[in-house]
């Protein structure tokens, strides 16, 4: 961005040389008086504490946005999310620790609201159903090969000596042509 | 005939499991306050800024807490409907202000009538969310004891009014 407002300065000024009336080239000028003073304004700080923001920062990121639902509450600029850093930062200054925090939050908006859900009875299926799924894909693929093999296997039928002499006859016929 | 049969199977078993997650709504979060007791406030009345509302006021009632705004479109919807059941005088309707501003928040119920036994109001939405509210309006149920029995995430219905909470109302006020 930057580079092409350089870029864009310079190609200006070229402008304002090679133009020949004063009018024009006054026009041109005072497009080169950066507009972008205005609008500068010193960035506020985000919190009071740098050190609250941070804890409240890595807390947040791993809780739901329960109005957004696949946003983190660190992501989501939602007016619940707003609320929730509030409070967080409170609990922050309050000395609570980070287990009594998540604590506070599950009491109110359930397991939900955590993005890595604790390990329980209703959510063994979640932890382990993928595992589980794996683990009988392979088993279900092992037997499936080999009882494969063991069909290749069998369908080898020994051949007969009378076969045999007849391919070689006609192995050998053929490499007489190829001589 | 297992070679075409077992996919089928497993082709048909994943089709209820996805039949069936079209049918939940991911907005309802069941709440973990359900048959906890209903978080304490003290809260400023709407009408009346120098009084104040607390939950143990409402011991030894059934009660109906509503969680509403001026500025939530969907609580136009079900308002109608707080406002004939509190015709009915079935039950206490408690109005909770949610996030509002006391002006717009009164004009509102002058436009739209008021329900509410008492209005209370929570500017900054702390007791909202020891109540758990992340989509207004939401509408709790809660016994005699200060208990919470039922919570409605978005507008109450006819059908929602009709076939759980009247009910539960008064199977609640039945019991000592």
């Amino acid at each position: 961005m930057k580079n092409l407002l350089n870029e864009l300065q310079f190609f200006m000024s070229q402008l304002v040389g090679s133009a020949r009336s004063i009018s024009v080239r006054l026009v041109l000028l005072l497009l080169l008086v950066p507009l972008t003073g205005w609008a500068d304004q010193e960035a506020r700080p985000v919190a009071d504490d740098p050190e609250v923001e941070k804890r409240m920062l890595e807390l947040t990121e791993e809780l739901r946005c329960l109005v957004c639902q696949n946003e983190t509450i660190a992501e989501s600029r939602a007016d619940f999310s707003n609320d929730m850093r509030r409070e967080i930062r409170e609990l922050i200054k309050a000395n609570k620790t980070d287990e009594e925090i998540i604590e506070f939050l599950v009491e109110r908006y359930g397991d939900f609201v955590l993005y890595n859900p604790p390990l329980k009875s209703t959510t063994f299926l979640l932890w382990f159903g993928p595992m589980i799924l794996f683990i009988a894909g392979s088993i279900t693929l092992f037997l499936y090969l080999r009882r494969r093999r063991q069909q290749v296997e069998d369908a080898e039928i020994p051949i007969s000596e009378d076969a045999q002499k007849k391919a070689e006859a006609l192995l050998n016929e053929n490499k007489g042509n190829n001589a | 005939m297992t070679r075409f049969l077992l996919p089928l199977v497993a082709f048909m078993i994943l089709v209820v499991f996805l039949f069936a997650g079209l049918s939940l709504n991911p907005r309802q979060v069941p709440s973990p306050l359900i048959d906890k007791p209903a978080p304490d406030f003290e809260l400023q009345q709407l009408h009346y800024p120098e009084k104040k509302l607390t939950a143990q006021d409402n011991l030894g009632k059934v009660w109906l807490l509503n969680v509403w705004a001026s500025w939530c479109v969907a609580c136009r919807d079900e308002h109608p409907l707080f406002v004939q059941l509190a015709n009915a005088g079935i039950v206490p309707i408690y109005g909770l202000n949610y996030k509002d501003d006391r002006d717009t928040a009164l004009q509102w119920l002058r436009q739209f009538g008021d329900p509410y036994t008492v209005s209370i109001v929570d500017p900054e939405g702390r007791v909202g969310i020891d109540y758990g509210v992340y989509g207004v309006p939401e509408t709790y149920i809660i016994d005699k004891q200060g208990i919470i029995r039922h919570k409605q995430i978005g507008p109450v219905t006819v059908k929602s009014l009709e076939e759980t909470i009247l009910p539960m109302v008064k199977d609640l006020q039945g019991q000592s």
